[in-house]
């Protein structure tokens, strides 16, 4: 990390790069169109000071073309400027399928973090360079916000829900981690690193001192301690939908609405089994709100995930 | 000599200020005028007290670590410098102030609609005002201005409740002051003054109002939402309770990003004022100005959802409410050109209005072009909730908004008070801001493009030194508009007569004796002709 004074901000990721194009651009046209307004003001305010001879017959007061021309030709402009970054956000949202999953709960004031072999690290997150990373995360009580500046991506961590962003680390190093959302007392010091790191020494780092089972493996037994297993395996006589393949698929609820199933579903029916009943399915299941913590949540959600490995195979990461 | 005629001559002419002479004429007056000198007067005192929150902000942001003020403390600093300065200073500040002041004469009639409804409302907002600044002293509320839940609701253990209640009373000041300015323009205009002869002063305040009546609404119901949360438990924001914290910054949203409108309009509408009197010239595309208006108080509605790109709303949504927001900044870029037009074969003086006009837009411009760089969406991912948003809504509200309040303060002072205010003293003042605004602002730019968080109270050591040049500028900044104040109430003494026109404008308001009559106008006056008749090159009287 690089400490010392600086104009322009570290750059660490594939969306660095083109984020820092993107920047370029705007800022000369930015500069381009504040240079002309300044100078055409100095200029007028220079020749038509008072007591100046300049010619100032025929006067115009208005100008029905040249209104109409400094309004399109900005509007196309600005349309231009519009495409290109919504075309990079996008991009920001579309999940590359080998995307390595790391877990994230955020807290007043620290960040909770685990790997899917169920290596965990506080505020500091160790990261293979050239490997496509999406995190999938929530927070424990406030809205927090993760942002790591170097990689140029930022994306709030809101309670109750999941949310996530990707990343491919391009260079080696120690990068800041800040919370951006205003998060209380210590909201300043909530910061951490992401370490970036060569992928063999990355494998080694994962694989030392990892006694945790793996995050999946950890929710199976969650499941059955918590007796999810009891209504929700082939052998039950209680009449509760099956999990197989459940994320991503389309699922019709008993109000004839349909969804699709994603990480914040499985988290709302387990904590408010009432809100998204599944059509032919009695309200039978009971709420677990309360009981069941943030990271037990995400590892009982990935092992549902895994479930859908036993029958149709996908991908091991979170879908987007 | 000199003085004692004076003040021989204050005593014969009967003005609104010789009225009545005590505190009690004051505080039951119905006078549009008397009551914008109450809100001139308790603006002033609370910009000086949310400025006081800012000093010592910028001084604790000297160096990295914390060595002035404790984390807590910090956190109070800067949610009251934000509540201050929106919803008791710019919010009020040229609308009530100066669109009080000048509105009735600007269209020719003798007083707002309802006189007594004008002075509830100064009312409402001193008694709101005072309320909201014992509470955020008393309780030391630390959510930022933006109460965003569940901080607000579940984990910040401070007065949170009694500030939404002083806010949400100010509120009501802001919806009778927009209900007041609409009924009059609709109602009070002189004979002949028809909507395309209004000054675009009139025109911005007429849009603001309509603002403030239908935006500040939503604001109270979302003050009282949170409340009925904190307090009753109510699941609405607390997603433990099945609520949605993002449907609070929604609504939140939906009634702060017009407010953003509310601040400048009116300072647009003062620029237009100032402009074309010391260009000598009508205002360039008078049609397209006031259409301009009306757009961006149309449009400004729309787009509150780009404080929210990367919240966790929908990208969908993201997509639609970018596109919308570069929309709105078409209306403001045809403002800028048009006033830049206007200077073209002009007359052109350089006293302090025009200094402090010329200042807005070049900073408005820096400001509004900002916007649009956070509205791309991707470039808002890496910059929003960073010091680069911190600059760009300081350029928009500081170096917009103030400019022009105190541009405004300047041109209408020989009006209001009668004498002028010293020329020269104005002029520094005015370059010290412009030069005070800069230094502390533009640093915040790079800063924010470098990564560093808004609302951190220490911060890594890389960002020291554009921390430093921002504290230095903004010490400078705090020395320029101390002495406005300074030479303001110096004038009120001591300042030249000023005489019914000193710039040679063409406003009604222009046509009645410095101070005004009570009644403004002996005999209401009839328009003839349009705003702006400028004739710069058979003018044989251009101001000094």
């Amino acid at each position: 990390m690089n400490t010392g004074f600086h104009l322009l901000p570290e750059s660490a990721s594939t969306a660095a790069a083109s984020l820092d194009h993107l920047m370029l651009a705007l800022t000369l046209l930015m500069g381009i169109v504040a240079l002309a307004v300044t100078v055409l003001i100095v200029m007028f305010s220079i020749r038509y000071r008072k007591g100046s001879s300049a010619d100032r017959s025929h006067a115009p007061t208005t100008g029905r073309r040249i209104e109409i021309a400094w309004t399109v030709v900005p509007l196309l402009i600005f349309l231009g400027m519009y495409a290109w970054a919504a075309y990079d956000y996008m991009a920001l949202y579309r999940v590359p399928p080998d995307a390595m999953p790391v877990f994230v709960v955020a807290k007043q004031w620290m960040w909770k973090l685990e790997h899917a072999n169920g290596r965990r690290e506080i505020s500091e997150l160790h990261v293979p360079v050239g490997q496509p990373v999406q995190v999938v995360m929530t927070s424990q009580d406030v809205i927090h916000s993760f942002y790591v500046p170097a990689f140029r991506i930022k994306q709030d961590v809101v309670p109750g829900r999941y949310t996530s962003i990707w990343f491919t680390p391009t260079h080696t190093g120690e990068y800041a981690l800040f919370c951006a959302e205003f998060c209380g007392t210590e909201h300043s010091v909530m910061r951490g690193k992401v370490v970036v790191m060569p992928p063999r020494d990355f494998a080694a780092w994962l694989q030392h001192g990892s006694a945790e089972p793996g995050i999946a493996q950890r929710g199976f037994d969650l499941f059955r301690q918590y007796g999810c297993s009891g209504c929700h395996s082939a052998g039950s006589s209680v009449h509760a939908p099956d999990l197989h393949g459940l994320l991503g698929r389309t699922v019709h609820l008993q109000d004839g609405r349909t969804l699709i199933a994603d990480e914040n579903y499985v988290r709302d029916s387990i904590l408010l089994p009432k809100k998204d009943v599944v059509a032919g399915y009695a309200p039978i299941m009971p709420s677990f709100a309360g009981q069941i913590g943030e990271e037990d949540l995400i590892a009982i959600i990935e092992y549902i995930r895994r479930m859908e490995g036993e029958t149709g195979g996908g991908n091991a990461g979170p879908a987007r | 000599m000199q003085a004692q005629q004076d003040d021989v001559a204050v005593e014969a002419t009967r003005n609104y200020l010789t009225e009545g002479f005590t505190l009690w004429s004051w505080l039951r007056t119905h006078d549009h005028k008397r009551i914008a000198l109450l809100y001139l007067v308790s603006i002033t005192a609370f910009f000086f007290v949310g400025g006081a929150a800012a000093t010592l902000i910028r001084l604790e942001l000297a160096t990295p670590e914390a060595d002035l003020v404790t984390h807590e403390t910090y956190n109070v600093l800067f949610t009251m410098h934000g509540v201050i300065m929106v919803w008791l200073f710019l919010i009020p500040s040229i609308p009530s102030a100066l669109g009080n002041f000048l509105m009735p004469m600007m269209i020719g009639a003798r007083d707002l609609a309802f006189p007594r409804l004008n002075l509830a409302s100064w009312y409402l907002y001193l008694g709101g005002g005072i309320f909201t600044i014992a509470a955020l002293i008393a309780g030391g509320v630390d959510t930022g201005w933006t109460f965003y839940t569940p901080f607000s609701t579940l984990f910040s253990n401070t007065n949170v409740i009694l500030v939404l209640l002083g806010v949400f009373i100010v509120g009501f000041s802001s919806i009778l002051t927009g209900i007041n300015f609409i009924v009059t323009v609709h109602t009070m205009r002189a004979p002949g003054m028809t909507w395309f002869r209004l000054p675009l002063f009139v025109w911005a305040n007429y849009a603001t109002s309509i603002i403030l009546v239908l935006a500040t609404p939503v604001l109270a119901m979302t003050l009282l939402l949170l409340g009925a949360e904190r307090l009753l438990h109510v699941g609405i924001f607390d997603p433990a309770l099945g609520g949605d914290p993002l449907l609070f910054q929604h609504l939140f949203w939906f009634y702060s990003h017009p407010a953003v409108y509310i601040m400048v309009l009116p300072a647009m509408g003062v620029v237009s004022e100032i402009v074309p009197c010391f260009a000598r010239k009508r205002v360039f595309g008078y049609r397209f100005m006031a259409y301009a208006i009306l757009g961006i108080a149309v449009i400004g509605f729309m787009v509150w959802g780009h404080h929210m790109f990367v919240s966790g709303q929908s990208v969908y949504a993201g997509l639609v409410f970018s596109l919308l927001s570069f929309l709105v900044a078409i209306p403001s870029a045809i403002k800028v050109f048009n006033w830049t037009a206007t200077l073209y074969k002009g007359t052109i003086t350089f006293s302090a209005p025009m200094l402090y006009a010329l200042g807005f837009i070049g900073l408005f411009t820096i400001g509004g072009l900002t916007g649009l760089i956070l509205a791309s969406l991707a470039a808002d991912v890496h910059l929003t909730d960073t010091y680069f948003v911190v600059a760009h809504f300081h350029y928009i509200m500081v170096g917009g908004a103030v400019m022009a309040y105190f541009g405004a303060l300047h041109f209408w002072w020989p009006k209001i008070s009668g004498r002028m205010y010293p020329e020269m003293w104005g002029r520094v003042a005015a370059v010290i801001i412009f030069f005070g605004f800069n230094l502390t602002f533009f640093p915040q730019f790079l800063l924010g493009y470098e990564g560093m968080p808004r609302r951190y109270h220490t911060y890594p050591e890389q960002f020291q030194v554009l921390h430093l040049l921002s504290s230095a500028g903004a010490s400078v900044l705090a020395a320029g508009y101390l002495l406005p104040l300074g030479y303001f109430l110096w004038s009120l003494l001591y300042g030249k007569r000023a005489g019914p026109n000193p710039w040679q404008a063409t406003g009604l308001e222009w046509q009645t004796p410095s101070p005004p009559p009570k009644e403004n106008f002996a005999v209401t006056p009839t328009v003839t002709e349009e705003a702006y008749a400028y004739q710069p090159a058979t003018s044989a009287q251009v101001p000094q």
